[in-house]
């Protein structure tokens, strides 16, 4: 297994070269590695391949608009008297690659507007007065320095860059030994366009996708292009079997969601010739008995190249449902996630908490000086600088999706008096490191006929704790009110365009019904379609069993919310806080 | 302003477009009756979404617009025109394509309301409008791709043009009122976020895309696409007979349109199914009655029939469901089942 390493970068030096001989046709690649030694040969690599006078930028994390897309240059603009656009660095890249740094940290709306050129291979801006196509093929390097394996890329750029290389288990001993693709690129350039692939390809690859579960029809015409590179790359001009091997092992067998089953009935399904209307030349050159082997090998290609972490979570069967996004759980943290970020200024007033941007105001009054000068100028004394209310610019805050964690705490007599200090002591805990994360808490609390809300969602530590030292306990257990009003929240908080998350800290025993009266049977049932509810409205939530002994009550009420479920024997309140973060979604 | 214009390859033809049926279907419908009141695409990456949209760019008929005018009012209804066009007594009118406009992502306000001519102000100091891309987008269809990944004021200024037809700007002094009436076309991924309940409420059609799950469809997908890469042209002229055939089914759409009949008994079933559904408002029941009687007219038929109602009803109704406490199953199922109820009753 030692030589692992060095088939990786093997690999990895061969979509570089892939990369380079049709950069806008594969999109690029998503390259998760540390900045280190490792990955600047790798770059080394790509440039050697790329011709000498392709342009190579890199987008900063956190680009502005602006500089990405292109806008006024106001500097060139008032020099000379009419409007002057600044290019922006996805259309000086035409033709060469652009370097994405961090890119799992890349805001989704900067990776959507990179998606967005790839899918066009053209710039469209419409931006500061102007209007602006222009041509911008290129291809894109994402750096994924993510250290966790949820912290990815955006999944729509992902999606368009054809290769996704892994160099974690890569070290520099591997390099050594590696020897460099040694090809004449200029020549597998020129000779890409006459490169032609049978319709037996093109099956395979799309069959190879299918067996490992890849969605995305994407995937397989970045395989088939890449098989194509591939054949140019070996100066051949018909693609043979061991390029759409390669295309299955770079391309395919990174995306896999799934190991492919043992097959039978697809081998039927292909006898029925559809192969029959092949139009083109491709059909003299098709061999047929090779037609199933082709799938195969490719498949078996592929296989082998899954990485090794992907392999076991594949094994124990989450693959799909952790790349799908198919549970509502994971559509939440997306959205959450989305959301953020700081994209400049917007037109409007600076009123109700709107900051004024001066320096985008005074670039926006800028131009139309000359204008209100001539204007002023009939009518007497004109200002410096004439700035007027449409040109005011607020700044758009970063809105980095804030999560609102909303404490429902179950104060009534069952829940024993020392579990609810606890509690406190856990809020309180949390509300200082939300405190640092400018995140918010907020806490609603049952006990005897109803739920309260005793604490609306604030960052504010003093009133946070005012309202804790002042909650009492004692009564019955009215968990479904409880329930009721930790959903209308979670709902309050996500129209504000928050992402909530509720942390239930009950032993799951409910007395007292909806409407206030005592009895279990009636409050029972109330739990079950409170808890129901919450379902439906999908938000991420914990319950804390608080019971001295784990109760099935508290689990059962767990599974019916779509909660995750805590047993918290003893613990204390840094215990306690340790669960809650590990549980949560995305508390860092 | 500054336009630079990259000549760009032949789109990729609308009937070369694998499968996708409620798809293609729901972009005819509103391509027949605009006030159906656009369409919203979201589905899986890579399944074609945007390829349709602007494939059917090049497929609508052209439409006659007064010569000159910047917002391409309609020669033959007054009331719409524009105040330029109003002065006219009788205006010249030729025939321009009907506009499908990209609302791409990191466009500024300036830019999609229209704002002062930044080159005549500064060259000459005169202050002229220069028109935006609602204007460029009257009457025709304005596109947002990714549509969920709009800034929230871009999103706030489109529902207001939206619901009003018209687009007021008022900038240096300049104040300028002109038709802004489009189809809103959006599409996305919902993984990447969902969009905003008012924004939703916008879309006449909505419908989930996926990819398709059979191998032989899949390959056409990558043969045609592939196909299409390498020689845009010569594939674009293979479907030019299919393309031709599906714009004479859109004109031939629009003229049927008028005299489709909508029966009382159709008008009480599409009632009938809202109520079962609990949608709110008028505005599906409005749009079900408008999408079925395009689908009529696409068929060549003289009347609506159950038939066309129980075809476009997922589409017009999918959006509008309430969230259901007690039901968690998806919103198209329910759609169905309620379909399924009513015509079995």
């Amino acid at each position: 297994m030692g030589d692992a390493g060095s088939r990786v970068w093997a690999d990895a030096v061969l979509a570089a070269a892939l990369c380079a001989i049709d950069p806008a046709g594969l999109g690029g690649v998503a390259l998760r590695a540390r900045a280190g030694p490792v990955r600047d040969r790798w770059v080394e690599a790509l440039r050697a391949h790329l011709p000498e006078d392709a342009p190579v930028r890199t987008i900063p994390l956190h680009i502005a608009d602006g500089r990405l897309l292109g806008g006024l240059d106001l500097a060139a603009t008032l020099q000379s008297g009419r409007p002057v656009a600044e290019r922006g660095v996805l259309s000086e890249v035409h033709g060469g690659i652009v370097l994405l740094a961090m890119a799992e940290r890349v805001a989704d709306a900067t990776a959507a507007r990179i998606a967005a050129a790839l899918d066009r291979g053209e710039l469209h801006v419409e931006r500061d007065g102007l209007a602006l196509r222009v041509p911008a093929r290129f291809g894109v390097i994402a750096f994924d320095e993510g250290a966790e394996p949820d912290e990815r890329p955006a999944a729509g750029l992902l999606d368009r860059l054809a290769f996704h290389v892994d160099l974690e288990c890569v070290s520099m001993r591997d390099l050594e030994a590696a020897s460099a693709v040694t090809a004449d690129m200029a020549a597998a350039r020129g000779r890409l366009p006459t490169v032609r692939a049978s319709d037996a390809v093109v099956e395979a690859l799309a069959a190879t996708a299918m067996a490992l579960g890849i969605a995305s029809l994407r995937a397989v015409q970045f395989a088939l292009r890449a098989a194509r590179a591939a054949a140019a790359l070996a100066g051949r001009t018909m693609v043979e079997e061991e390029d759409a091997v390669i295309a299955g092992r770079l391309v395919l067998a990174a995306r896999a969601t799934q190991l492919p089953v043992p097959e039978a009935e697809p081998a039927a399904d292909q006898d029925t010739p559809a192969p029959a209307q092949t139009d083109e030349q491709d059909g003299t050159e098709q061999r047929d008995p090779l037609d199933r082997p082709l799938d195969d090998l490719v498949l078996e290609a592929a296989k082998a190249a899954l990485p090794a972490a992907l392999l076991a979570q594949l094994v124990a069967g989450q693959g799909q449902s952790s790349r799908g996004g198919a549970g509502g759980r994971a559509g939440a943290l997306k959205q959450s996630r989305l959301r953020g970020r700081p994209t400049g200024t917007r037109r409007g007033e600076p009123r109700g908490g709107a900051r004024l941007n001066v320096v985008e105001t005074l670039r926006n009054a800028a131009p139309w000086q000359p204008l209100r000068r001539r204007e002023q100028g009939r009518s007497g004394t004109a200002p410096r600088i004439d700035v007027r209310p449409e040109d005011f610019r607020v700044t758009r805050f970063k809105q980095r999706s804030q999560t609102t964690t909303i404490f429902v705490v179950d104060a009534s007599g069952s829940s024993a008096l020392h579990r609810l200090a606890e509690a406190k002591g856990a809020v309180e805990l949390l509300l200082a490191q939300s405190y640092v994360r400018r995140d918010q808490v907020a806490l609603i609390a049952f006990r005897g006929e109803r739920a309260e809300l005793l604490l609306p969602p604030t960052r504010s530590l003093v009133r946070a704790k005012r309202s804790l030292a002042g909650l009492p306990g004692g009564g019955g257990t009215p968990l479904a009110s409880g329930l009721d009003a930790a959903a209308a929240l979670a709902d309050a908080v996500r129209r504000k365009g928050e992402t909530p998350s509720v942390i239930v800290l009950t032993d799951g025993r409910a007395n007292i019904a909806r409407d206030g009266k005592p009895g279990r049977p009636q409050a029972e049932a109330d739990v079950q379609s409170a808890a129901r509810r919450f379902r439906v409205a999908d938000v991420a939530a914990i319950v804390l069993d608080t019971s001295p002994r784990p109760q099935p009550q508290a689990e059962q009420l767990a599974r019916e919310m779509g909660a995750r479920y805590l047993p918290l024997p003893h613990a204390d309140a840094n215990a306690l806080s340790a669960a809650i973060r590990a549980a949560a979604p995305r508390q860092p | 302003m500054t336009t630079t214009t990259v000549s760009r390859p032949a789109p990729f033809p609308f009937s070369a477009i694998v499968g996708q049926d409620e798809m293609k279907l729901a972009l005819l419908i509103a391509a027949v009756d605009q006030s159906v009141g656009g369409v919203l695409v979201f589905g899986d990456r890579g399944t074609g979404k945007s390829t349709a949209v602007r494939a059917l760019a090049a497929l609508l008929p052209p439409m006659r617009a007064v010569a000159g005018c910047p917002y391409g009012c309609e020669p033959d209804k007054p009331a719409g025109l524009c105040e330029a066009c109003r002065g006219v007594a009788k205006p010249k009118s030729v025939q321009v394509p009907v506009p499908v406009v990209d609302l791409p992502l990191g466009a500024t306000e300036d830019r999609v309301v229209g704002a002062l001519d930044l080159e005549r102000a500064l060259a000459h100091g005169v202050k002229a409008f220069e028109p935006g891309l609602l204007a460029r987008a009257h009457r025709g269809f304005l596109y947002i791709d990714e549509v969920n990944l709009l800034e929230d004021h871009l999103v706030d200024l489109l529902l207001d043009v939206a619901a009003s037809g018209e687009n007021v700007v008022e900038r240096e002094g300049l104040s300028v009122r002109h038709p802004a009436r489009f189809v809103l076309v959006g599409s996305g991924n919902p993984e990447e976020g969902e969009l905003r309940p008012q924004l939703l409420d916008r879309f006449g059609l909505s419908l989930e895309v996926r990819t398709p799950g059979d191998l032989k469809l899949r390959v056409e997908v990558v043969r045609r696409r592939d196909a299409y890469d390498r020689d845009p042209e010569a594939f674009s002229a293979r479907f030019k007979a299919e393309e031709s055939k599906v714009r004479r089914r859109i004109v031939a759409a629009r003229e049927r349109l008028p005299s489709v009949v909508v029966s009382d008994a159709a008008l009480e079933r599409a009632a009938d199914l809202c109520m079962r559904l609990g949608t709110d408002g008028l505005r599906g029941e409005l749009t079900l009655m408008r999408a079925a009687r395009a689908l009529a007219a696409l068929d060549g038929d003289a009347t609506v029939s159950d038939e066309h109602l129980k075809r476009v009803a997922p589409s017009a109704l999918r959006h509008r469901l309430r969230r259901d406490p007690l039901d968690d199953t998806g919103s198209t199922t329910r759609v169905e089942r309620a379909l399924a109820e009513l015509f079995a009753a």
